[in-house]
């Protein structure tokens, strides 16, 4: 591989860790909104790290929903990480039980769509673990930050707190409604029903519960097509 | 909820958020690549995540609440719909939330 193919690879790694450093500042302050303590946000940081899923599961606990909901949500959201591990498993090809163990911690989002769009496999590789280890550093970082720096608010930044976790959540949200994406027009589609699926259910279930519900709203993205387009 | 509970959750879903990880790369491909399954773990996340904005904006334990929540996702749309940079939107969202906490006491 040639030397410029592989500082552009890193120099995009980098990039991208940086920029989602920042959602760790959110999180940070997510879940020090939500009543859990630095630890408790650094612990999630360092050993779930899965962005939406952790967001989850302190968006979950601070709508005082019981800890089963916010975990099932954590987990419902994490299946995605599954499907990429499949995609990855024969581009990285980790071999032995420690570095298959290894490699699935940094299974996420970021490093798939980084190392499936790499140009050959060498790069592949290179993109996954150089991109894997900037957000790790960057968002467990960012994590602290935001946990430390949102405990020492009080009054009207608790309220401007309080807006930024929805903004967080559709600020992940967003990129799968866009045109470009695939099939955005359906993914708008089940992202409604599942936001009236969840406000609807509110009054009636216990908090947390409405937001597993909103699944169901799944089937309205109907059957698969006979030749499922290529996601990302 | 107490802290045991609260670390309980953290750890539980810890594991299994990285079980998941690694049964994707430990299953045979057949098992996940299956037209239906795949359909399915395409729009989880939109389901879920627009589940979350709605309960997180105008929700408070089994009530409706409209308040400043909104009035920043209003603006964080927005923002988006622009184009803004992540910390732009959160930046302008939380601003919202604030004023609107000010002017309405």
């Amino acid at each position: 591989m040639s030397t410029a193919a592989r500082s552009a690879t890193l120099r995009d790694a980098i990039g991208l860790g940086a920029a989602v450093g920042l959602y760790g500042v959110a999180f940070g302050a997510a879940a020090d909104a939500a009543g859990l303590d630095v630890w408790q946000a650094m612990v999630l940081s360092a050993l779930m790290f899965t962005g939406a899923s952790q967001f989850a599961l302190v968006g979950v606990l601070g709508a005082g929903g019981s800890a089963a909901a916010a975990v099932g949500s954590a987990l419902l959201l994490g299946t995605r990480n599954t499907v990429y591990g499949v995609r990855l498993a024969p581009l990285l090809s980790p071999r032995g039980l420690l570095r298959r163990a290894a490699t699935a911690h940094w299974v996420i989002d970021e490093t798939t769509a980084m190392a499936v769009s790499a140009p050959d496999r060498q790069l592949g590789r290179l993109a996954f673990w150089a991109t894997g280890a900037t957000i790790y550093l960057g968002w467990n970082l960012m994590t602290l930050v935001g946990a430390l720096g949102a405990a020492a608010l009080g009054g009207a930044a608790r309220a401007a707190l309080d807006a930024v976790v929805p903004a967080a959540f559709l600020a992940l949200l967003w990129p799968r409604l866009r045109k470009g994406f695939p099939e955005a027009q359906v993914q708008r589609r089940v992202a409604l029903g599942g936001a009236v699926v969840a406000l609807v259910l509110t009054p009636f279930v216990p908090s947390g519960v409405q937001v597993i519900a909103a699944v169901v709203a799944v089937a309205l993205a109907g059957r698969p097509r006979p030749k499922a387009e290529e996601g990302a | 909820m107490s802290g045991t509970t609260l670390w309980a959750a953290v750890l539980v879903a810890s594991v299994g958020c990285y079980l998941l990880k690694l049964a994707g790369l430990s299953v045979p491909a057949a098992w996940v690549e299956q037209p239906w399954v795949a359909r399915v773990v395409d729009f989880v996340p939109a389901a879920l995540l627009a589940a979350l904005v709605a309960v997180q904006a105008v929700t408070s334990g089994h009530d409706l609440v409209l308040d400043g929540r909104l009035v920043g996702l209003a603006v964080a749309a927005l923002a988006l719909a622009l184009r803004a940079p992540f910390i732009v939107v959160l930046l302008l969202a939380g601003a919202a939330g604030a004023l609107v906490h000010v002017l309405t006491g």
